[in-house]
């Protein structure tokens, strides 16, 4: 039986650990509504963008003089992986779910792995699995701008371009709901538009020419689904910390009740034991 | 009179959605007006000026870039970025303009020289689109308006 003060000790300890962890709760808890709003206010364009693409490339496909680099399906001998995980640990399994559903991606794959990390957590894990890193971006914040993802994709659009890859993944945590958060590996590039359905293909004036036109939205495309990706990334980070931090903050309650209650008893029996002292003591004198 | 639904949206949110009687917007080979029932079309923007008649209002917006499609009676505009004239603080706006400035006028590298430029008209633009906003009549701030209000 550990001592009175042993005990008081401990449940000091647990109750600063519990403070702390409830910060931090509450701190995701915020975070995590803004980056959902984040994700929302983007879904317009993304939705745009998508609808304007098919279109062109219903047109492209129909004219086949020309060909557009980031449609065209290569044979695959080297793979790149754009890797968006957070910065930091603390929010549970959110990490180690994203990196073992892309490592069995990786060993799936015949060709070899180019990876570009986003967030220190996509770093760590490319190195530790000995695996090339072509760069690393990290300290994004919590709020970034498009301009942010900008070199991101640049440094991707140009690796393919100079076949350095011949696609493109993007593997990222879709953020479903507070409890949910689910890995996700999407084909980045090659870009496959969504198909049209037939009536909608109507005869569209382009300028200054479809084939220019495409060629200036296929990178805004690619942008934009990687900004969208680090968006529901950062969603995923903050509600998979927030539900880490609840149960943290949980368990150090109940082990400070525990202690509480061991505390209590330790102090009854130290006050039994002091007063059958005092009668022994009197006894041994009357 | 029949009008046109006008979206505007940028990566980062959606400026503006509203029933719209004009629109001129500058597009990659000049600036193009549209009106209702305009020709399907798809173009790139530059950036540039633009402007939404709703009704007797105005709406003026500084865009950076982007791409505009008009099909049925719908405009959705993809822009870099989009921002109404009051949105912008014009001192701020100066301030960048004069960042921008000093980087040109600094010569770097290639690449740079060409982003720093297009920063530099991105940021011009900004400025004659805030200061434009002193001097106009209208008396109703745009971000009031409704459509139908004034029809």
């Amino acid at each position: 039986m550990p001592s009175t003060r042993e005990l008081r000790r401990r449940i000091r300890s647990v109750g600063n650990t519990a403070k702390i962890t409830r910060a931090m709760q509450m701190i995701a808890a915020s975070k995590m509504r803004r980056a959902q709003e984040a994700v929302v206010e983007g879904r317009p364009y993304s939705e745009h963008i998508n609808s304007v693409l098919s279109h062109l490339a219903a047109l492209e496909r129909g004219s086949d003089d020309t060909s557009v680099p980031l449609l065209e399906a290569r044979d695959v001998k080297t793979t790149g992986i754009v890797l968006v995980a957070p910065d930091r640990g603390l929010a549970g399994g959110l990490v180690s779910n994203l990196t073992r559903v892309v490592e069995r991606a990786i060993g799936e794959l015949d060709s070899p792995v180019t990876v570009v990390a986003v967030g220190r957590k996509g770093r760590d894990f490319t190195l530790r699995t000995g695996n090339d890193l072509k760069a690393v971006f990290q300290d994004m914040g919590d709020n970034p701008s498009i301009e942010d993802t900008r070199a991101i994709s640049n440094i991707i659009i140009e690796e393919f371009e100079s076949a350095g890859v011949d696609q493109v993944l993007l593997a990222y945590s879709r953020f479903v709901n507070t409890a949910i958060q689910t890995p996700v590996i999407d084909t980045l590039i090659p870009v496959t538009p969504a198909e049209l359905s037939g009536d909608e293909a109507v005869g569209f004036i382009y300028e200054p020419s479809p084939i220019e036109v495409l060629g200036q939205l296929l990178p805004r495309y690619i942008e934009m689904e990687i900004y969208h990706a680090i968006l529901e990334a950062i969603a995923s980070e903050h509600s998979a910390r927030m539900v880490a931090m609840k149960n943290a903050t949980d368990a150090a309650n109940d082990l400070i009740d525990d202690l509480t209650l061991q505390l209590n008893k330790a102090r009854q029996e130290a006050i039994t034991s002091e007063m059958l002292d005092i009668v022994g003591g009197v006894e041994a004198l009357g | 009179m029949a009008r046109f639904t006008l979206t505007i949206v940028t990566a980062e949110s959606q400026v503006f959605s509203e029933e719209a009687d004009s629109l001129v917007a500058p597009g990659i080979e000049g600036q193009l007006g549209i009106l209702p029932n305009h020709a399907p079309l798809m173009t790139q923007l530059q950036p540039g000026e633009m402007t939404v008649r709703v009704g007797n209002d105005e709406v003026v917006m500084a865009v950076a870039g982007g791409f505009m499609e008009v099909l049925n009676n719908r405009v959705t505009i993809l822009a870099d970025t989009a921002e109404l004239d009051t949105e912008i603080d014009l001192e701020r706006a100066e301030a960048a303009l004069e960042r921008a400035r000093q980087r040109v006028e600094s010569r770097p590298a290639d690449i740079d020289f060409a982003r720093a430029s297009q920063a530099f008209r991105r940021a011009q633009i900004r400025v004659t689109v805030a200061r434009r906003r002193g001097r106009r009549r209208s008396p109703v701030m745009p971000s009031d308006s409704t459509p139908g209000a004034t029809a």
